[in-house]
Formats: C-alpha cells, structure tokens, sequence
C-alpha cells in the first residue's frame, strides 16, 4: 500500500526529468498505474513500517471496505483529471499526483499522526493549484481555502495530541496507533472537548454549515481538475475523519448528536436554497455540494447501520457525480471561457452528446432511482428516520431542492433558444472527453443498479463502528 | 593557579582550531578569492572531527570546572558549525556584488563561533561571559561589514550600544550570583543558592536582571528591539548568521543557567520567561504581517521562533528541552537557508518577489520548502519541531499556551504566504537578478533538503535530541 503513496510522490518528482512534450502522458502513465496499484489491494490487507518509534508513531496501514472505496476513488479522479488537463505544464501534473499521494496517505493511514501529516499536506499542492492555476481571483480563494482549512487542522492536532497524552497517562504507551487507542479511558467531559476539537478539523473540512464559506470561492476559482479532485476526495476526507475517527475513539461523545443532526439538516436545506439563487454554473456545483454533504453527514450522526453505510456510499456517489458535473463544467468552459449560466443555453442543439451525459450527471447527482444517488440518499434517510423521523422529513425537502435547481440549471444552459450565436459553432465532446465521462458513467450507473456490492464491503467495517458506539 | 593540563586543552579544542583559522585568514593574503572559503571549510572540518573526538569524552571538565563536555553543548555547537558552514558558502557572490569580499568576514564567522563555543560549553560564569563578549564584537562587527552602507553602520552601532547595555545586565547578575556564593562555578553556585527561597530580595535582585539580559541576547520580546533594525541593516549573509548560530548559543547560555544552578529558583524566573515568550509570539507574528521587506519580515518572523523556543522552557519539562534544541536545530537550517536565498537577489521587497516561479524555477521551489517548514506544515522539519513543542506544552497540562501558540501558527501562516503567493503571481515589472554561485546552491541547497527530508524522516534529530539529556 505504500506504494500507492510512493507511486505518486516519487512519480511527481520524476515528471521534471521528462522532456516536456511527454510529461502529460509520464503523468497520465504514472496515475494509471497508481489506479491498478489501489484496486488491486486486498481488502484487510496490512503494512507497518517503523518511522518516529521515539514518540510512538509509525507507517501503519491497513485497508478496509471503507478506505477501498476511497483509495479507487482517489486514484481514478487523479487519473481522469490528468486527462482533462492535456495544456497544463508539468508543475500542474506534479501538483495533481502529489495532491493524490496524500490523499491516500490520508484514507490508508491508522496511526494518527501520519494520518494528520497527510490530511495537512495536501493543502500545499492543492494551494498551489489554485493558487497558480485558477481563475481571475485565485490567490485570494487559495489563501482562504488554505487559512480556513488549517484552523481547523490545528484544533483537529491539539485533539489528537490530548488523546495521546491521556492514552499515555493510563498505560505508559507513548502511541498514535488506532487500535490501542481505543482503549484509552477519557473522562466524559474530556471526551467531549477532544470530540469538538476533532470536529473543527473534519467540519470544516467537509465543510459543515457554519464553515463553508471557503468551499464556493475556493471551487469557483479552481482550475478544472482541482475541483475535481476537491469535490470528489478532499471534501470526503472530513466525512471520513467522521466515520473512521471521532466515532469509534469518542464513542460516548458522538452519541449526542442531536446538534449535528440539526446542522446536517440546515445545510442541506440552505445549500439547495442557495443554489436556487446562483448565476455562476461552477458555484452552484459547489452549493450543491454543501447539500449533498450534508446528506453524509446526516447519516453519520443518525449513528445506525443504514444511516453509515448510506453515508460512506453516498460520499462515493457524490464523488462520481460531482467529479462529473465539475469536469462537464470544464469542457463548457474550455469552450465559452465564461462559468455564467446566461452565456450558455440551448447547447443541446450543438452538443447533443454533452447535454445528454450532463443530463445522466445530474439525474444522479439528483438521485434519480437506477442511478447511484438513489442509492446512498435511500439508504441514508432510511436511517435518518429510524433516528430521528423529523430531521429525514426535512431533508426530504433537499432532494426536492436538488431537483429544482438541477433541472433549472438544465433548462437554462442545455435546452430553449440559442441567445448568443457562439454556441451554436461549439464542437460536441472529442474522443479524449468521452474517455474521461465514460469510467463515471458506467460506475455510476453500475452503482444504481446493483449496488449490493458495495453494501457486502461497508458491511462489516459499520459494523466495528457501530460496536464500539452501542457496545 | 593549577597547572594547564593537555585535558584542558581537549576540552576547548574546537574553538582552538575556530580562533587559530580565523587569526590566520587575518594575517595571510590570498590571490584567489575563493581561498578564505576553503580555508573555513578545513577549519570547520577540523572542528568537526575535534567534537567528534569530543564526542567519546561526555562528562569531560576542563580548566577546573570551567568547560564541560557533554552532548547537550555538542549537539548546539554542531548547529553553530553548521550556520557557519552555510553563511560562508552563500556569502560569497553576495559579498563579492557588495564589494565588500574580504577575508575579514570568514576571520570573524570563525572567531564568533569560537566565543559561540565557549558560551554552549561553559560552566562558569567568567568564562561563559568572555565567550559571549568574543562573539557579540564579532557579531558587531559583522552586522557593520557593508560599510559604504549606512543601514548596515547604523544597524551595527544600535546593536553595540543595546548589546553592551544587556552585557552589563548580565554582568550585574552574574556579580550578585558571585557574591552570594562565592563562586562563579555553576555547581557552586547551584549549592550555594539552594539555601536561598526564590522569594527572597536579593534573589530577585540577581536573577531579573540575569534572564533580561539573556533574553535581549535571544532577540524576545520585550528586548527585541535591536533584532529588526540589526537584522535588516546587516548584509544578509551576516543576519543568517546573526539569526542562527547568534540565537542558538544564546539559548545555549540560557539553557545551562537557568535548568542548571538556577533550576530551584524557577518561580523568580518563571514568569518572565512565560510574559517573554507570549510577548514574542505576539509581537513577531503581528509586527511580521505588515512588513514590506522580506528581510524585515523574516526578522521579525525570527523573534516570533523565539517565542516558540521559549515556550519549551514555559513546559519545563524534560520533553521541553528536547523540544528547544530539536527547534535550534531545525531553525537554524530554514532561517539560514531562508536569508541566504534572499542573499542571491538583489533586492528584498516582497513584491519583488512576483513571478520568481516562471523565472527561477528552482530557485523557487527551494524557497517554498524553506518557507513551509518556516510555517510549521506538515510534512517539512518545521512542523515536527514545532510539534514537539506543543507536545511538551500538552505534557505539562498547558492546555491553553498550546491553543495560544497553535493560533499563532495560522498567524505565522498568513504572512509566510504573502511570499508565496507573489511568488506565483505571474508578471512582476522587472525581476530581481539572482547571484547564483556554486557554494550559494550548495548551502540554500542543502538547507531547504534538510528541511524536508528531516521532516519526512526526523527519527534521527530526535533520537539525538533526546540523547542530550540524562
């Protein structure tokens, strides 16, 4: 596994060696072979590495249903990102794979600290990318995603360090590794404060309604595959976080989680409602995305086995069809140079392969049944209601949101009148594009219809969590 | 009056070999202008190898008492050796666009690290003094080597004038401690006051004026106020220097009085220590915001570290310790890299720095390592000596010093970007020439590696920080 963090740091690296005419494709070669590297990891697989034994931290990575999606996940956005970005110098590339090598660091990694170096170190390539390569006000949205993101990283360590010392208070082990950690006996209160602390770092990173504020400029100023690769993995390191930290090391924390519940349920309503008054195509993605993760982590905090499970798949899903609106987003821009929705309008009559893929990334991200939203959004509000019937009846009403907004946006980029000439000349989706939609495509329908699968592999790792909250 | 013993002379060895190079690059005259360097770098080899026979003699005292070798002051001398060893491969070509290329510079780089010695190494008073003399006139002197300049004639005389007022701070201490124990060996000294309760008068009389000066000598708030303006108006290779191998000795000092014979009097020190370190950070980090040199910012960044370091004496734990000289260590190659890399352009604003990313490549991703791991980011060297501090802090339930120092991060974080950010800012109006020459790349070279890879792998400085300590 530690190749897959190897793969990409080392590869980066490597790419200045290229002559510059084949660094895309040595990227694109490199990100590949990162993808069959993580799918084919066995799944339980183990690997322990010595690195600091003098404060008790390690290379220690273990592999379950949960970090398997994730790690594919990672590894296919990378590779696909890559590939949409043919102009790009190499910097770009180097940024892209390095940015992915921490990333699966992150959703590998069961010794906290290594855990918190890659869930910090991926901000200095994404910084970069937008910082460098994003649009008309980037360093400004760079400086706040970066500021924003590591305010909460800093509580998020001095949580981590607590448990660490507390750990150490009743054994005498100096560790971060997960699983003696759980043992470690918090008194309630302080069980509480480290639980807050870790929520600033994942809240903010997901972001959770009240800190979400860097999420819209940080997207809207991105390059194309940065917000990718943001939409799709970063934003799934906070649910995560969530899932695979706070609830099984702050069980009895966790289990208050009426307020959570109710912020999950705010943001869902408030990104959909927000969404509804957008006029920047790229932004309202980015709403959306606030919306939709505020389904995760409704199913998170409703802490029974259906309201997980639909909340791990549900990031995967959101992942896909974000990830694609996102990439949509970037061909139309690669074309009309413009994210304002009133530039565009009636392009389904000169790209009719482009309105009917941007048709099924929508439907999806909507969660129509047979695609893979249904599927996470279905199983989430089922166990919302088994938690807490008010909160699934008001999220509810997001999905209605969701359809709203989608299909309008629909409606004023894809369908009626052709207002500005221009569009009429745009070129339909190359061969290259198809080849990025395709892989998305295929999972996202393959999800919606049969998604056991996915539900056999998150089964027993929601299982674990659920023992350690309601032992 | 004992008889010298070759034991004595072992013991202050490598500030023989230091003093005997520099005296010699005095009095020869050399053709070729990169003969001084080489000259250095032998007598910094010597030094080494003479620590490194040190090395095998912990617990060696020379001189009755008045030297002490043990791998605490091994392992600051060697950082000392090191910020030596950077500056004076990086100062060449600076100097040389100066016009200031004498071999006078690598005379006084090599005399200083000698007093540096003496300070790191000594336990008694009279000798840790004449080391700190020894290298604050070379320090002076340095900070005044751009003499055409006069930034750098004001920058020396404000911190001569400052630095001989803290001196006899210092002294005045030193003198109570004396006369209250009749000594000027620290072990004496340590016996001679456990009589005495923290409480009493003339204690305080003796041990305020004692830290205040060792703080103005650390650049901390409140007594800092020589570091900006002494910083800025030295020629860079010399403020690398100044900021590095000045600091770490300084800390060496401090270290060695206050955990030694004054451990017991803690409580009189112990608030000024904390007042002084919260003052840093909050003075360095916010003075650094608005600055519009990078060199000033980098200064005044600079004092903020010396909150940092502070802090790991606030934990007054074992762990602090370590923690402080795992930071030097780290420090020393990030600020040194970081102000030798500004050695090689030509000018210092932060604006000039616009677009260095399409011009220098390289050169630019040198300095964003430098300046991440300045930042305390994961997965750079900075950030595990930061860490380490907070780890210390956590350790003694300092709970909300963590927090507070954890904010400054962010702080610290905000200007640090300003310098990246012009650095990826395409298009500045005219850039900034570099001075590129081999031994400039060698040692900002080196010193940004460093920087990440003892971040990626610090299992060694920490095995040696924590070895210093019994």
């Amino acid at each position: 596994m530690i190749t897959l963090l190897l793969l990409p740091a080392l590869g980066a690296l490597a790419l200045f060696a290229f002559p510059r005419r084949l660094a895309w494709f040595g990227s694109l070669t490199l990100a590949a072979a990162t993808l069959l590297a993580a799918a084919t990891v066995p799944v339980d697989a183990v690997e322990r590495y010595r690195w600091l034994p003098s404060l008790g931290a390690q290379l220690l990575f273990v592999n379950d249903g949960i970090s398997y999606l994730l790690i594919v996940l990672t590894a296919l956005m990378t590779l696909l990102g890559l590939l949409a970005s043919p102009a790009q110098p190499r910097l770009f590339h180097a940024m892209l794979l390095l940015l992915s090598a921490g990333c699966h660091g992150v959703f590998l990694s069961r010794d906290l600290l290594v855990f918190f170096i890659c869930f910090e170190a991926v901000l200095i390539p994404m910084y970069f990318l937008i910082g460098i390569y994003g649009a008309e006000d980037r360093r400004r949205a760079a400086l706040k995603f970066f500021l924003f993101t590591l305010a909460g990283s800093i509580a998020l360590l001095l949580g981590i360090l607590t448990l660490y010392f507390e750990h150490a208070r009743h054994t005498g082990l100096f560790t971060f590794e997960f699983a003696p950690l759980l043992a470690t006996p918090l008194p309630l209160s302080l069980e509480r404060i480290v639980f807050w602390a870790f929520f600033l770092g994942f809240a903010i990173k997901i972001p959770m309604f009240p800190f979400h504020s860097w999420l819209p400029d940080a997207h809207t100023q991105a390059p194309t595959a940065a917000s990718v690769l943001l939409a799709a993995v970063l934003l799934k390191m906070g649910t995560y976080g969530f899932v695979r930290f706070s609830l099984p090391l702050l069980p009895r924390a966790s289990l208050d989680s009426s307020l959570l519940l109710a912020l999950s349920v705010f943001a869902i309503l408030y990104g959909g409602w927000l969404c509804l008054a957008q006029t920047d195509w790229k932004r309202l993605i980015a709403y959306s995305s606030i919306s939709h993760l505020g389904f995760c982590t409704l199913g998170i905090f409703s802490l029974n086995a259906p309201g997980l499970t639909g909340a791990l798949l549900q990031q995967i899903n959101h992942g896909i069809s974000t990830g694609l609106l996102f990439l949509l987003m970037g061909f139309a821009y690669d074309r009309r140079h413009t994210r304002l929705i009133a530039d565009y309008g009636g392009l389904s009559k000169s790209m009719p392969g482009f309105a009917a893929v941007f048709m099924v990334a929508l439907l999806g991200s909507i969660g129509l049944p047979l695609l893979n939203g249904f599927t996470g959004e279905f199983t989430i509000l089922r166990g919302a209601f088994a938690a807490q019937p008010l909160a699934a009846a008001l999220a509810l009403i997001g999905i209605i949101l969701a359809a709203g907004y989608m299909l309008s946006l629909y409606r004023h980029t894809m369908l009626g009148a052709v207002r500005h000439p221009v569009n009429l000349t745009l070129p339909d989706l190359n061969p290259r594009e198809w080849l990025i939609v395709t892989p998305l495509l295929v999972w996202s329908v393959a999800i919606g219809i049969y998604p056991a699968p996915y539900f056999a592999l998150l089964s027993r790792p929601v299982e674990q969590i659920l023992e350690r909250l309601h032992p | 009056m004992p008889a010298l013993a070759p034991n004595d002379l072992f013991t202050i060895l490598p500030a023989l070999l230091l003093s005997l190079f520099g005296c010699a690059l005095l009095v020869l005259r050399f053709d070729s202008p990169s003969f001084p360097v080489l000259l250095l770098t032998a007598a910094e080899a010597l030094a080494a190898a003479a620590l490194w026979r040190q090395s095998g003699f912990l617990g060696l005292t020379g001189f009755s008492g008045a030297i002490l070798i043990d791998s605490f002051g091994l392992l600051l001398n060697t950082v000392c050796l090191a910020a030596a060893l950077l500056v004076a491969w990086g100062a060449y070509a600076h100097l040389a666009r100066l016009g200031e290329d004498h071999p006078e510079f690598y005379s006084l780089l090599l005399l200083a690290q000698a007093g540096m010695f003496l300070m790191i190494a000594g336990t008694e008073l009279i000798t840790v003094f004449i080391g700190l003399e020894l290298s604050g006139i070379c320090l002076y002197t340095l900070t005044g080597f751009h003499r055409d300049n006069p930034r750098s004639s004001e920058a020396a005389l404000k911190y001569v004038l400052l630095g001989a007022f803290s001196s006899g701070l210092l002294l005045y201490g030193f003198s109570l401690l004396y006369g209250l124990s009749g000594s000027t060996h620290y072990p004496v000294i340590a016996r001679a006051l456990a009589s005495h309760s923290p409480s009493e008068p003339i204690i305080l009389l003796a041990v305020v004026p004692l830290v205040l000066g060792l703080l103005f000598k650390v650049a901390a708030a409140p007594l800092h106020l020589w570091a900006p303006d002494a910083y800025d108006g030295a020629p860079t290779p010399a403020t690398a220097f100044l900021a590095t191998a000045g600091k770490a000795a300084s800390f060496g000092l401090l270290l060695r009085l206050l955990v030694g014979p004054l451990h017991d009097l803690r409580p009189a020190w112990d608030g000024l220590i904390l007042f002084a370190a919260l003052a840093s950070l909050t003075l360095g980090n916010l003075s650094a915001l608005t600055q519009s040199s990078a060199k000033r910012l980098l200064a005044w960044s600079s004092i903020g570290h010396s909150g940092y370091l502070l802090l790991g004496l606030v934990a007054a734990n074992r762990s602090g310790i370590e923690a402080i000289l795992l930071y030097l260590l780290v420090y020393t190659l990030m600020t040194a890299g970081a102000f030798l890399l500004l050695a090689g352009l030509d000018r210092e604003g932060i604006t000039d720095f616009r677009g260095l990313l399409w011009r220098h490549p390289g050169v630019s991703l040198l300095l964003v390592i430098l300046l991440v791991s300045l930042a305390g980011l994961p997965p750079t060297a900075g950030f595990i000596a930061k860490y380490t501090i907070f780890l210390s802090l956590l350790q003694a339930q300092k709970f909300a010093l963590a927090v507070v120092a954890a904010l400054y991060v962010a702080v610290s974080l905000y200007f640090y970007f300003r310098l990246l950010r012009e650095i990826i800012t395409p298009s500045g109006p005219t850039p900034p020439t570099l001075t590129l020459s081999t031994g400039w790349r060698a040692a900002v070279g080196l010193a940004a590696l460093l920087s990440l890879t003892l971040g990626l792998y610090p299992e060694p400085i920490l095995a040696w920080a924590r070895s210093t300590l019994p």
